[in-house]
């Protein structure tokens, strides 16, 4: 973990409310794995006062990438971002992914922007099958920036299956029958907690990467608890997790 | 260069600086430690630590706000055996100053905590939390009642030769009030400001963003309350004041030096720059070069009214 000032190389719009910063930072780049996130300061006065916190989406040799929606105050000023401008990086932060272990086939599942971490797990997996299900509210919501071999669900059918994205897994689901798959998914709760339940009831190995508003980004602040499985515990969505298995925390 | 004498007294308390870490702000130390030299920090103040753990308050916990933040976290920690059996060894190994936060719900939990961390000789001091504003029983309701404050105060001082600072809610209608009941009973120093009371609310679901609905403010958005605060009490009691509210330079420091802080306390810059702490006392080091200061106790109440 460290602060780093870092050099903006470009920021592109992907979707209509879809932007992708590109920073170069060689040791951010070497440190961080598929999962993790770092906390972004996107200006160098207080205002706004805390960092924001945001999955690295992709790696490229010596550049990092960022995905996000602009939605706010931090994220508009991000949006406006040029070549050369710095911003201050607290990277890498909370436990990513663990993708190395034993199955086939990796389903990545993301709802909307939740598709952010999976370009550079994408990048990262080696001899694996990959299956990427992205659902969105209609086609404007959705990208396939960064995956590969991408089935889109979206609420008004504008693209791909209508229906959300974990009903687009389980019509998908014969289609795996004879692979071991493991799950990686992001996005919003109840999407998490409907995936969460079906991994659960059908015993499938699944990873979900949480979110919550947190100030730090490393455990010093306490403000961003998830239930843990175990009775009475909450676990720290940025030191403990942002992923965690399916089975070990309520959502 | 540096001959410039950067050591404060609070009490019997001596140290190296005036920059202390707030206690809420820095867990216990082991996060932070990886961002900063703990050991040129003037002191650390440990998470509120109670009796028995505590899970602390759910989800939404933190929200931000103009030039600010509310929190609502409910004294989460680890509680008083966990603390003294993990905790204290790795503060041991930093060679800063280490002051315990202690937060009740009942005068004589206060009174058992103190009297437990007495014994041990890494701890220094005591910081007493009466003024949490984000748990139900104890914290607020002690810090609003200046007889609580005061037989708080008495009874902790009975059970420890270290010295003893209350920490004060600004959520009262004179602080100033509360400093001397203190100074009466035999505390030490005071701490203020804790966070003032706030809200957030989502216009479109109509929803406080904090599950506890109202959380404390922190940040610059509360330096000037806390200045007047600091600025109060220094004119009207005679007792140290650790100065605590949106300090996020070295310049904000210098401001509450000069209105009464002998010492003073960074919370929410850490979670923004952990490395805030030293970059302050350097700061620190060259205004008083630049002045002509060679004694940075001298700052304190110099203002000119």
């Amino acid at each position: 973990m460290f602060t780093s000032k870092v050099p903006v190389e470009s920021v592109e719009k992907i979707q209509e409310n879809i932007f992708i910063l590109k920073a170069f930072s060689p040791q951010i780049a070497s440190a961080i794995k598929p999962g993790q996130f770092c906390n972004l300061k996107v200006s160098e006065t207080d205002f706004p006062l805390l960092r924001r916190p945001f999955s690295i989406s992709d790696v490229d040799g010596d550049y990092i990438s960022f995905m996000f929606n602009k939605h706010g105050e931090g994220t508009r000023i991000l949006s406006e971002k040029r070549n050369g401008d710095v911003i201050d990086i607290l990277a890498p932060l909370g436990n990513g992914f663990t993708y190395e272990d034993d199955y086939d086939t990796a389903v990545m599942i993301g709802g909307g922007l939740g598709a952010a971490p999976f370009p550079f797990l994408t990048r990262r997996l080696k001899n694996k099958k990959i299956v990427t299900l992205i659902g969105g509210r209609n086609e404007k919501d959705v990208t396939d920036w960064g995956l590969k071999n991408v089935f889109y669900s979206t609420d008004d059918g504008s693209i791909g299956f209508k229906g959300n994205v974990v009903e687009l897994l389980i019509s998908k689901f014969n289609d795996f029958k004879d692979s071991e798959i493991k799950i990686f998914s992001c996005g919003p709760t109840p999407m998490l907690k409907a995936l969460q339940k079906f991994t659960v009831d059908n015993n499938i190995k699944c990873e979900i990467s949480t979110e919550c508003s947190m100030a730090c980004g490393f455990g010093i602040c306490q403000g961003c608890p998830i239930d843990s499985a175990e009775k009475d515990k909450y676990y720290l969505v940025c030191k403990d997790g942002p992923v965690f298995d399916a089975e070990a925390i309520v959502l | 260069m540096s001959n410039i004498d950067l050591s404060v007294k609070i009490g019997s308390l001596i140290l190296k600086n005036p920059l202390m870490l707030a206690s809420g702000t820095v867990g216990y130390g082991n996060e932070i430690s990886n961002f900063t030299d703990l050991s040129k920090i003037g002191a650390i103040v440990t998470k509120s630590v109670s009796l028995k753990p505590r899970k602390g308050n759910p989800p939404q916990r933190i929200v931000e706000t103009p030039s600010g933040m509310l929190n609502a976290i409910g004294l989460a920690n680890v509680g008083l055996e966990e603390f003294i059996k993990t905790k204290i060894p790795f503060l041991k190994e930093v060679d800063s100053t280490l002051i315990c936060n202690i937060a009740a719900s009942s005068i004589e939990e206060y009174v058992e905590c103190t009297k437990t961390l007495d014994g041990e000789e890494t701890v220094k001091a005591f910081e007493i939390n009466v003024s949490c504003p984000n748990v139900k029983e104890g914290g607020l309701i002690f810090g609003n009642d200046i007889i609580s404050v005061g037989k708080i105060t008495e009874k902790v001082r009975a059970v420890t030769n270290k010295p003893v600072i209350i920490k004060l809610s600004p959520n009262v209608s004179a602080i100033s009030d509360f400093a001397k009941v203190v100074k009466d009973e035999g505390g030490d120093a005071v701490s203020a400001i804790n966070t003032l009371i706030g809200t957030s609310f989502d216009i479109y679901k109509r929803t406080p963003k904090i599950k506890n609905i109202t959380g404390g403010l922190s940040g610059p958005a509360i330096k000037p309350v806390a200045l007047a605060k600091v600025l109060e009490i220094s004119r009207k009691v005679d007792i140290p004041i650790i100065g605590i509210g949106g300090i996020m330079n070295w310049k904000d420091a210098v401001e509450f030096m000069i209105v009464g802080a002998t010492a003073f306390q960074i919370g929410t810059v850490n979670f923004i720059n952990p490395n805030a702490g030293i970059e302050i006392i350097d700061g620190l080091k060259s205004y008083c070069e630049q002045m002509n200061i060679s004694k940075i106790s001298e700052l304190t109440a110099s203002y000119q009214l």
